[in-house]
This record gives C-alpha cells, sequence and structure tokens, in this order.
C-alpha cells in the first residue's frame, strides 16, 4: 500500500491505454509519454505497460506501508526517500516507513513513478488509466488526493540499481521539433496559411494538458468559402467529425491545439496535420513556453519513424532484461 | 418521393501512422451519415486484424490500426472497397433502437446556468430557447418544443465526452431547427442538458465546459461509469450510434417523480428495437416517423 501525503499538482494512475471505445467518446488515456513509462516499469521489472503514476511539473509526497522497488522516470525531478537524494532512470529500493518525494521540476513536464508490482487499482474496460474528464478508470476517476490509499501488485524480483543507458533517456529540450503528417482538413488553409503553421516557432501556452496542447502564434489564413449546411460560419468550422489522437485543430483560424491522449473524440473545428504517434511522447513532455517546431513528413516518412521508435523500445527492453 | 442527393467519392485522409480519417460529405445529410454508419458496420462485421478503432461520425468516420499488422495500403482498399459495396445505402436496413427521452424543457437549472453567461450570447436579452424559437420563426417557445418533440432524431455520432449523443432531426431539410453556438463557449453545463447547435441536438453526458444552447434538462442518466444503474449493468453508455430518440415533454411534478426513480434505482429508459430503412424514410419522412414511434406505446 501507498499512502499520498501529497498529490502533487495533478498525479494520476495511468498505464498503457484503453483501446476499444472512442467511438463512444471513451478516449485511449494512458501515460502522454509511453516511452517513459515503458522505461519506469521495466526499471522494476514490471511488464511495459503496467500502472504507474505520471506526476505533472510537480512531484507529489508518498508514504510506502511496504518494502518495493521504484523507479522514476521521464521529466527531471529528483527523487528523494526520507529526504536523501536517488537517480532517475535508476531503480532504487525503499523500505517500508520510507517517505518519497521530490525536487522541483528543471527539465520536462511529466516524471513517471513505477512500483514493482505495479499499481493495482481495478480495471476498467481493459486499463488501468485514469480518465478523469469522464470520472472513470484509475483511482476513483480522479487525480491523487491526500491520504487516498493506493494498493500495490505483488512483485517477485524485483532489483534496485537497474539503470537505462545514457543513449536510450530522451533529450529534455525546451526547443523541440515534432513531426506531423499534413491532412484531414488542411485544405481548408490558404499556401501562406500552410506555410505559416510549417514556419513558425509556436511557443506552448499555459494551456496544456492530457487533453490538449495549445500553441499560440500567428492567425492561420484560410480558403474563402460558403459554409456547407452543418458546418458553423466560421471558416475554420467542419460538420463535427471525430478528432484522431495527435491531430492538430484549429479553433477561429488561431491558437493551433494538439489533442493527446484524454482528447475530446469529436468536434466542429478544421484538423490540419496529425502528430506521429511516437512524437506524442515528445509533446507529453513540453512544458509551458516550449518552443515548437512543426515538421512535415508524408505517410512513409511516418512509418520510418514509427519503425526507429520500435526499435529503441527493443533496445531498452534488452538493456533492461525485458 | 424524395429526389436523392448525388452521392460524391469520399475523400481519404491519413492521421498521422495510426489513423485514417474518411470524409463522406462536406455537409450535414442522413444520406452521409447513413452511408458512414453502413461502412464502419461492413468493417466492424469483417474487423480485419490491426484494426483497433472504428469511429462514425456525422458525415465521416475513422479507423485507428496498427500499421505493423495492417498495411495502410491494404486498409485503404478495403475501406475504398466497402465504400463501392454500400454504394447509397439506401437499400440497408439498420437494426437498432427506439430510445424515449424526457424532458423538462425551461427547467431552472440550466436557465440558472444560461443567466451566468449572457456576455457569452448572441441574444444576452432572451433565454436561449426563446433566442432558437425566435430565429428559426416559431411564434412562441411552445411551438418550438413541438417541433423539436414532434419528430425523431438519429444519433448521428458519440462522442466529444464519454457518451455524448449527437443528434439529428429526421426531418427534411427546409423543417430543421439550426441554431449557432454560443459566440464563446461556456465553463458550465449541467449534466443531462439538452443542447442545440448548429443542426445537432445532444445531451450532455457530464457537467463541464460547452458551446450549445440549453434548451432543458432530462432526469434520464446516459452515462453511469460506476455502472450501478440498472439501465448500464452491460456497459457504462447509454447511447448507441444510430439510435433514434423521441423527446417527451414533461413538466416538473414528472421530473420530480422520475428524478425520484432514478434515485431509487428504479428508473429506466423506455427502449425499443426496430429496424431503420432509409429508403422507406426519404420516400415518406413524416408517416415514417410516424411508425417508427409507433413501438413507444
Amino acid at each position: 500500500m501507498i499512502e499520498v501525503v501529497k498529490p502533487g499538482l495533478s498525479t494520476t494512475v495511468q498505464d498503457g491505454g484503453r483501446t476499444g471505445y472512442y467511438h463512444l467518446g471513451i478516449p485511449p488515456s494512458g501515460a502522454l509519454d509511453q516511452y517513459s513509462l515503458r522505461a519506469a516499469n521495466l526499471l522494476v521489472g514490471n511488464p511495459a505497460g503496467a500502472a504507474a503514476l505520471e506526476a505533472v511539473y510537480m512531484g507529489p509526497e508518498l508514504a510506502f506501508t511496504a518494502d518495493a522497488v521504484v523507479a522514476v522516470a521521464g521529466a527531471s525531478m529528483v527523487p528523494k526517500v526520507n529526504g536523501e537524494e536517488r537517480p532517475q532512470w535508476e531503480s532504487f529500493a525503499v523500505s517500508a516507513g520510507d517517505v518519497l518525494g521530490f525536487a522541483y521540476l528543471t527539465a520536462g513536464a511529466r516524471a513517471y513513478i513505477a512500483v514493482s508490482g505495479g499499481i493495482d487499482v481495478p480495471e476498467v474496460l481493459g486499463s488501468r488509466s485514469t480518465y478523469a474528464l469522464g470520472a472513470l478508470g484509475g483511482y476513483f476517476g480522479r487525480p491523487l488526493a491526500a491520504g487516498d490509499r493506493l494498493p500495490v501488485g505483488s512483485a517477485p524480483g524485483a532489483v534496485p540499481g537497474r539503470s537505462v543507458p545514457a543513449d536510450l533517456r530522451p533529450n529534455l529540450a525546451k526547443d523541440v521539433e515534432v513531426r506531423v503528417v499534413m491532412g484531414l482538413y488542411d485544405h481548408r488553409l490558404s499556401e501562406a496559411g500552410r506555410a505559416a503553421f510549417l514556419d513558425t516557432t509556436w511557443d506552448l501556452t499555459p494551456v496544456a494538458d492530457r487533453i490538449g496542447f495549445r500553441y499560440a502564434g500567428p492567425e492561420l489564413e484560410t480558403v474563402p468559402r460558403e459554409p456547407p449546411f452543418g458546418a458553423g460560419q466560421d471558416p475554420s468550422n467542419i460538420v463535427d467529425a471525430p478528432y484522431p489522437i495527435g491531430s492538430i485543430q484549429v479553433p477561429g483560424s488561431v491558437e493551433p491545439i494538439i489533442l493527446h491522449r484524454d482528447a475530446v473524440s469529436g468536434g466542429g473545428y478544421m484538423m490540419i496535420a496529425t502528430v506521429l504517434s511516437g512524437d506524442l511522447d515528445v509533446v507529453a513532455q513540453s512544458a509551458p513556453k516550449t518552443r515548437t517546431r512543426f515538421v512535415e513528413v508524408d505517410l512513409d516518412g511516418a512509418l520510418a519513424a514509427r519503425s526507429d521508435y520500435r526499435k529503441r523500445t527493443r533496445r531498452l527492453a534488452e538493456a533492461l532484461g525485458g | 418521393m424524395t429526389v436523392m442527393s448525388e452521392v460524391t467519392p469520399a475523400r481519404y485522409s491519413w492521421g498521422g501512422d495510426e489513423f485514417i480519417f474518411v470524409e463522406l460529405a462536406e455537409e450535414m445529410s442522413l444520406q452521409a451519415n447513413f452511408r458512414a454508419m453502413a461502412i464502419t458496420k461492413k468493417l466492424s462485421d469483417a474487423r480485419p486484424d490491426g484494426v483497433l478503432e472504428i469511429c462514425p461520425a456525422n458525415a465521416s468516420y475513422q479507423v485507428r490500426f496498427d500499421p505493423d499488422v495492417l498495411e495502410p495500403a491494404e486498409l485503404l482498399a478495403l475501406l475504398q472497397d466497402l465504400e463501392q459495396q454500400v454504394g447509397d445505402a439506401h437499400e440497408l436496413a439498420l437494426p437498432t433502437r427506439v430510445l424515449e427521452i424526457p424532458v423538462l424543457y425551461r427547467d431552472p437549472w440550466t436557465t440558472e446556468t444560461l443567466m451566468r453567461f449572457r456576455d457569452r450570447h448572441q441574444d444576452p436579452n432572451a433565454t436561449d430557447i426563446e433566442y432558437a424559437a425566435r430565429i428559426n420563426g416559431y411564434a412562441s417557445v411552445d411551438d418550438f418544443i413541438g417541433a423539436h418533440s414532434g419528430s425523431p432524431w438519429f444519433t448521428s455520432m458519440v462522442g466529444f465526452v464519454a457518451g455524448l449523443p449527437f443528434l439529428f432531426q429526421m426531418v427534411p431539410r427546409e423543417r430543421q431547427i439550426i441554431v449557432p453556438k454560443y459566440l464563446r463557449p461556456r465553463t458550465d453545463t449541467p449534466k443531462q442538458t439538452v443542447g442545440y447547435g448548429g443542426c445537432f441536438a445532444c445531451i450532455y453526458s457530464v457537467r463541464g465546459a460547452g458551446g450549445y444552447q440549453m434548451l432543458g434538462i432530462t432526469p434520464a442518466p446516459i452515462y453511469d461509469p460506476t455502472q450501478t444503474l440498472p439501465d448500464f449493468t452491460e456497459f457504462m453508455v447509454l447511447f448507441r450510434p444510430a439510435d433514434i430518440v423521441k423527446f417527451a415533454p414533461i413538466d416538473r411534478e414528472r421530473y420530480d417523480e422520475l428524478l425520484a426513480e432514478v434515485e431509487a434505482g428504479r428508473f429506466h429508459v423506455k427502449a425499443r428495437p426496430v429496424e431503420f430503412h432509409l429508403q422507406s424514410f426519404l420516400d415518406d419522412p413524416d408517416g415514417y416517423n410516424a411508425r417508427l414511434l409507433e413501438v413507444l406505446k
């Protein structure tokens, strides 16, 4: 059992995610940075997609009632056991009665705290992930609060001292490139609007959560038109359509929003591009003010990037004996 | 007989490495929606390996797939083939349900909420339903309610948030209600608000932000993630794409009675199985609707 002393800013239970219910408005949820979740879990001997804690900007304070092995991956936020620093990207032991806390965030945005045995909340629709907007999954469908008591699964064979090799740790930069496939409703943009989207260095606004990441920059010019029946008057309106995870919508032709893993599943704003599935990890580690360039690739480029991502996760698993 | 709008070729677009998006028509119509239902149903029945999510929407649909299992080109070819097979989909009969949703129009809770957001509204001096009635040319709010609850609605999409139905009015286009969304979205909407935006009615499944005009509220729960209420023992979401909805106006007394039934765990939404046939509907919308709603009696 883990007792939540302080919850941090917003800490939720997340795993690999939930598949098969998006057509009813229930999004995949799961760790926004899937690579770091995977690393943290493999470090403590869990399956890669086991349930762990996702802490945003500020870590929680957790009291352990039993011995465990813990690992913290993702954002740079130094873990401390009873006030003593522990390494990140490396498994370490905690004993019954220990309190795990964190130093301030220095890079990235989301840290993943895996515990040997995994966070053992009930599965809902095949996943332990929290979908807070729908009050579903995780710990009673919500972020953690002080006093919550998290059950932990059993974990034979977890060992402290395992470490992710330096070349398999992500680079948490303040300037990032996010690769996208243009499409969906990008024909609603003029040539100038499209060029502005790809040429601008966008700044992430404070509106950046599990649902979406909103970026500040220039207005994007659209092609004039007569609105089709059922679409709204604004040139950025469409007949409400499904939103791919990672799709970039541009309400009112300003401030593009990347929809992430708790996305609203559909709506009436034009989408102009979709972030590659692997690059959603990069978006997940973006804190407000992160300077972001959107780089266009075609489908073949997207599949090549996917293959590189797969190779990297395989190397990670091999390095950690997974 | 209603003249068909011509079926235009679908537009296919990749959504990154895991999604394909298919727009069947730029504008909304029951025909386009029915094609989306027909194609996604065929895809669900075939369910090739590597297909992860199938999301029918109003005049479009999307599929999430694993390109490591199913080649994108192969999926595209399959969807194009289904598009050809389905054609205008008019001859297809879709097994679905008719649901009766009781509505307290002009209820105190949405009225209180909308009064807090008058600064975001097209007509700050009217309520949402007064505004909707006026711009659609109805002489009174009662007439508007008569039109809103007088004919059935087709669940053309479920989503936005968990279990929220988008509902499309099953009447010829010249009689459809059209209401713009709020100028700026609200930050609050009561749970189970019956809303209206563009050509769509909706029922909000959870409390939260919203941009649709608020017309009333239903005592019927439509989403229960704890699955404790009787309508939710099998699944936590009431609505499925293609469900047909009949709104039934109720007064405050009836609302309170139904709410007490909900709280006692006795309430069931009245739901009856039907087969919906698009061509028969298009041939005689009013007659077909009347026959469709017979099952609720």
